[in-house]
């Protein structure tokens, strides 16, 4: 099987069923369930998400990117630190980055106490933690390659037919 | 009363009629079906492409260019010629057009004579023979033969020579069977044409659009380097139907006269369409190759369905159509399209609309998102089977 094939379809869709991915490939479904199995077990898959807009919804959300000053660890380098700070649910998610500093995440929250309370209470005290930066999220247009706030393209608009 | 006929040109009233103004008409009063009828890409044109041409915008880039076009874009287009296929020119043998439609007609316009043959294989493209016709030119359909995988043989070409043969027209990767030419099959083909007076249109449109193998022109044979006009453009390489460009690239003394009749009856392809086509040829190699490979998907997805479903079908190699034998329904290729347009709401051409070759064939274009072509084939078995 393709595995390429297999990913790029579940990348545009992780809600394709088996039986359409089978239908598409022109394999059999045991053999796409199992090759979904196995990638998912390779951790080449890592898990399956959705796109939300929290803004339209009643609930409270804050979103903010904060870029960390750290010091590398002797022989660990930066992953002991790093397993650290990605341990708080309330990271969602954690690079490491070249540029001014040397990490960049993003949280998400309720409110902006709760932001500033992780960042002083949580995360700049962390050992080896020199410095941070907090930029919060005003209003997000794209999302993991989705537009969501932003007028979509128009639909199909070709004639039906042409030569 | 006035009485038109009398007043309208002969050879333009000799134009053949699209055979199937009537399917169209039908498709048109049933705007809800689902279409796999269209000639042009799905994808929307790569942004980089129109932010080009919105920044010419911008700065007042407005006014005509030189009739044969931009001279950096001339300069792009031989150069990707060059990067894609080694295919050797100078800016100098450019001339860009509207669109490559706009080229097939200067490129017929320039070397036919009244009563001069066109050699044009068959089923293909609609626009050869209506031109060749308006000329006063002769058409000289060949029809291709599904055993053949609906290639153009040698021997056919030779066969078909006379000595009022002029031009003969290429058209791989083709519309609508979507065969191609392979580089054994150009060899036998210069062979027949080498030490002849006949001019080969080579009309490219679907070079970047091949699967599993790479495009060759015959134009790379050095013996018909001097006798080629090729024809490209980026409608279905770079998904820009709508702003009509194209260019034909040729010796120059053709190239030369062609720039004459353009001249007079066009001026100049739209200025802002030349800019955003130099980026186009520069900067978006990868966005052919994603397109590219959302084709390939489709295609085979096509392939193997209508297969399934016990409608012969050759796997293309080359743009963005397959091509299925339809004779097992027992049903004419019109009669075929029409009934499973009333049944099933699906709309696909019949092979007859691209020369009387196409008969028993229909067309079916995959420039569709994988669900809209689900539903189709879903439709297209389920007819089948009522049929049966």
């Amino acid at each position: 099987m393709d595995e390429m094939k297999l990913l790029n379809l579940l990348a545009d869709n992780p809600r394709a069923t088996i039986t359409d991915l089978a239908d598409i490939l022109g394999e059999k479904e045991s053999d796409i369930e199992s090759g979904i199995k196995d990638l998912e077990n390779k951790k080449v898959i890592c898990g399956y998400h959705t796109v939300i807009n929290w803004d339209k919804t009643n609930e409270d959300h804050v979103d903010a990117m904060i870029g960390v000053s750290a010091k590398p660890e002797r022989e660990n380098g930066y992953d002991k630190i790093a397993e650290r700070i990605a341990k708080f649910p309330e990271v969602s998610s954690l690079y490491l980055i070249s540029g001014s500093s040397e990490f960049l995440l993003s949280i998400n929250a309720k409110t902006m106490r709760e932001v500033s309370d992780f960042v002083g209470e949580k995360l700049a005290p962390l050992d080896g933690v020199s410095s941070t930066v907090t930029m919060f999220v005003l209003k997000k247009y794209k999302v993991n390659g989705v537009n969501i706030a932003i007028e979509n393209e128009e639909d199909d608009d070709r004639l039906p037919i042409s030569l | 009363m006035t009485n038109y006929d009398k007043l309208l040109s002969k050879s333009a009233k000799a134009m053949r009629p699209s055979g199937i103004r009537r399917f169209f008409d039908l498709v048109a009063e049933m705007p809800e079906c689902i279409s796999l009828g269209v000639g042009e890409p799905d994808f929307q044109t790569p942004w980089d492409i129109r932010d080009a041409a919105i920044h010419s915008l911008e700065i007042g880039r407005t006014k005509y260019t030189a009739n044969s076009g931009l001279k950096e874009l001339r300069l792009a287009i031989v150069e990707w010629l060059k990067r894609k296929y080694q295919l050797e020119y100078s800016y100098e043998n450019v001339i860009v057009t509207v669109g490559g439609s706009e080229a097939i007609d200067l490129a017929i316009r320039a070397l036919l004579e009244k009563d001069e043959e066109v050699i044009i294989p068959e089923p293909c493209y609609v626009s050869y023979e209506p031109i060749t016709t308006l000329v006063g030119g002769k058409p000289v359909p060949i029809p291709t033969k599904e055993e053949n995988d609906f290639r153009i043989t040698a021997k056919e070409i030779e066969n078909a020579i006379t000595d009022k043969t002029k031009i003969l027209v290429l058209s791989y990767p083709n519309n609508p069977t979507g065969a191609v030419l392979r580089h054994e099959d150009l060899e036998e083909i210069v062979e027949v044409l080498k030490d002849k007076d006949i001019i080969v249109i080579s009309d490219e449109i679907y070079s970047e659009l091949t699967y599993g193998m790479q495009f060759e022109s015959i134009a790379q044979f050095e013996e018909m380097k001097d006798k080629t006009i090729v024809i490209n453009g980026f409608s279905k390489t770079f998904s820009m139907t709508g702003w009509r460009l194209g260019y034909a690239v040729g010796p120059k003394e053709i190239i030369d006269v062609m720039t004459k009749i353009h001249q007079s009856c066009i001026m100049a392809a739209p200025t802002t369409s030349q800019y955003a086509g130099i980026v186009a040829l520069r900067d978006c190699d990868n966005d052919v190759e994603e397109m590219r490979k959302q084709y390939d998907l489709r295609r085979q997805y096509c392939v193997r369905k209508l297969n399934e479903m016990g409608l012969h079908t050759f796997e293309p190699k080359g743009a963005f159509y397959v091509f299925p034998n339809i004779t097992s329904s027992g049903m004419s290729s019109e009669e075929f399209c029409e009934k499973l347009l009333e049944s099933k709401q699906v709309a696909i051409i019949p092979g007859t609309a691209f020369g009387e070759s196409g008969e028993g064939f229909a067309r079916i274009s995959y420039a569709y998102s994988l669900d809209h072509l689900k539903e189709a084939m879903k439709r297209i078995k389920e007819f089948l089977e009522e049929i049966k």
